[in-house]
């Protein structure tokens, strides 16, 4: 741990995310210089070319960025403490695939479904059925990871089976799809913000303020929860209260996250991580460091999707998992002694 | 105004009871050590005391009132136990584990500093404060738990007495540390904290106890002080263990030497 203070910390990273927003903001198939941008910031009513491309496209899009990435390093960090195991992450333990399959289900094999709801109803389709396929998923990995002391093996290990099962049948979903579909489910699978429009920022935004309201109000269970179930107890807490609060938040926030973008992975395996090296593991400050942290790196990789092959971009779930992968055999790597 | 067991009998698997119509009772400001084979129930005993296990007969009382009726945070704040294990993974600073044992109350993080600080003082940790979990010992991580649980249940409450209950503290303690140990339990005891500890070393026992309670194949067997109740005969029956018994040189307590 290197110890550094929180509130420096906390502020230079959100400068930082202002100016990467701007930087992002500037880039795309059109380019555009700061002052144009900020100059189209302030213009939302006009019609021209510029100010759509500014708040139709580029900013929903980065606002969704900034929302995801700290909704899907919160979750990481809600995780991660109730399975008191760094290496837990939602796609790895089969939240985000458990929403996925739902949000496939829903698209391929209830086609119809959206046309039977009230057009207003509509966006919150698959936010929900996401978040119930992330409960579900959660709860069942929780099921046959417990015991043996949450060995962070059996824990990985339910994860992939889930992980398994979830990817036949959304390969199955695939199998029966139409061509149009097949696209869009190779959006879900690979992750993007590419049809980010203002109500999906809605709604996430939503979402992000309620479960990051909840979650940091929690933060004292949660650090109790790290010493062990019986310990958080002992120290006058709801324990199995406290472990379905996790559960519903961090299924929310993944089921937001994944109904508009897809999957996204290791934000939240290696962002809560980074922020614990820095300032310990007391959820005070993990919790909202992490958020930032997790905006940060979100829209870093966004921009790097749209640079990489401009004018075409590649999916960001891809540059995550690039970046995030290596760093979880890191990981692996450092906690040999503890995974047998 | 006791933490009492009353007729406990619990099974932890099916057809077999881990402990068979146990009753006992720990006053406020006493040491009561639990002495016994190994599974003989006693981690049993204490995880059904602090209503981790609920007996399937028979009930536990917190100062006359049942204990699954208290409020967590209100149990929390007169009962505090020590596991025998910690699989605390996370890097926390030594400080700050201390410090999670102020979570049940609410008296201001001014206060809780100056606890935390007596604590620290009290289990000899000044020196590590600022280490990680990690980076210090076995039986220091020991003291680092055991500091957090005195911090838990040092002050009165206006809810009633306090009771701490502490599973083989002394393992991984070298000697120095087993009898600053002792003292500092001792020093909480004589504030009116009632004390139950699980120990192995029937010398510990003897030298520290106000009472001994000897369980066996899930009963309490014998209770009592020291003097009376570890003698050759309970010995060789409840431990199957040969040992003469004198008395200590030194202290008024027995000595006992194995064979």
């Amino acid at each position: 741990m290197v110890a550094i203070r929180t509130r420096p910390l906390l502020i230079g990273l959100t400068a930082l995310l202002v100016l990467v927003a701007l930087a992002t903001l500037t880039t795309g198939p059109v380019e555009m210089s700061y002052r144009q941008v900020l100059t189209l910031l302030l213009r939302p009513d006009s019609q021209d070319t510029g100010t759509l491309i500014i708040w139709q496209i580029r900013l929903p899009r980065l606002l969704l960025a900034i929302q995801v990435g700290a909704l899907l390093a919160l979750c990481g960090t809600l995780i991660q403490g109730l399975f008191r195991n760094p290496l837990a992450e939602p796609g790895l333990i089969g939240v985000s695939s458990g929403a996925t399959l739902m949000v496939v289900i829903v698209l391929v094999l209830l086609a119809n479904l959206p046309s039977y709801l009230p057009p207003g109803l509509r966006p919150f389709l698959l936010p929900t059925v996401a978040f119930v396929g992330g409960v579900v998923a959660t709860r069942l990995v929780m099921l046959i990871g417990r015991g043996a002391n949450h060995s962070p093996l059996r824990l990985i290990l339910a994860g992939v089976a889930f992980n398994l099962m979830a990817g036949a049948g959304i390969g199955l979903c695939a199998y029966l799809s139409t061509n149009e579909q097949l696209r869009t489910l190779t959006f879900w699978s690979l992750g993007s913000f590419s049809a980010a429009h203002w109500t999906a920022t809605a709604i996430t935004a939503a979402v992000l303020v309620v479960v990051a309201t909840f979650a940091f109000r929690q933060y004292r269970p949660l650090n109790a929860l790290l010493l062990g179930e019986s310990e958080c107890r002992h120290l006058g807490f709801d324990v199995p209260r406290l472990q379905r609060r996790i559960i519903y938040l961090s299924a929310a926030g993944v089921g937001a996250a994944v109904a508009f973008t897809g999957i996204i992975g290791f934000i939240g395996l290696v962002v809560p991580h980074i922020v614990r090296l820095l300032v310990g593991p007391d959820h005070r400050k993990v919790i909202p460091l992490s958020m930032v942290m997790g905006a940060l790196l979100m829209l870093g990789a966004d921009w790097l999707a749209k640079v990489v092959l401009s004018p075409a971009e590649l999916p960001v779930g891809i540059v995550t998992s690039l970046l995030g992968g290596p760093f979880f055999i890191y990981l692996i790597h450092r906690q040999r002694s503890t995974l047998t | 105004m006791t933490l009492a067991a009353h007729q406990l009998s619990l099974g932890l698997s099916r057809g077999q009871k881990t402990l068979d119509r146990v009753s006992i009772e720990l006053k406020p400001g006493e040491i009561l050590a639990l002495v016994g084979q190994n599974g003989a129930g006693k981690s049993t005993l204490l995880k059904a005391l602090s209503g981790e296990l609920s007996p399937q007969d028979g009930e536990v009382r917190l100062m006359d009132r049942p204990l699954p009726d208290w409020p967590d945070y209100l149990r929390a704040r007169l009962l505090a136990v020590l596991p025998q294990q910690h699989n605390l993974s996370f890097e926390f600073l030594v400080e700050d584990v201390v410090a999670l044992g102020r979570y049940p109350h609410q008296t201001g993080r001014k206060h809780d500093d100056q606890l935390v600080e007596q604590a620290l003082v009290l289990c000899d940790l000044q020196e590590l404060r600022r280490r990680t979990i990690n980076e210090v010992s076995g039986g220091e991580r020991q003291r680092v738990h055991l500091a957090r649980v005195l911090v838990q249940i040092w002050e009165a409450q206006p809810e009633g007495h306090r009771f701490l209950l502490l599973d083989e503290p002394t393992t991984g303690l070298d000697l120095h540390h087993q009898q600053a140990l002792f003292q500092s339990i001792r020093t909480l005891a004589n504030r009116g904290a009632g004390i139950l500890l699980v120990v192995h070393d029937l010398n510990l026992a003897a030298r520290h106890a106000d009472r001994v309670v000897v369980l066996h194949q899930g009963r309490a067997v014998v209770c009592g002080k020291p003097n009376d109740v570890l003698t050759t005969e309970t010995i060789a029956q409840y431990f199957e263990l040969k040992v003469s018994v004198q008395p200590h040189p030194l202290h008024n307590c027995p000595l006992i030497i194995s064979h």
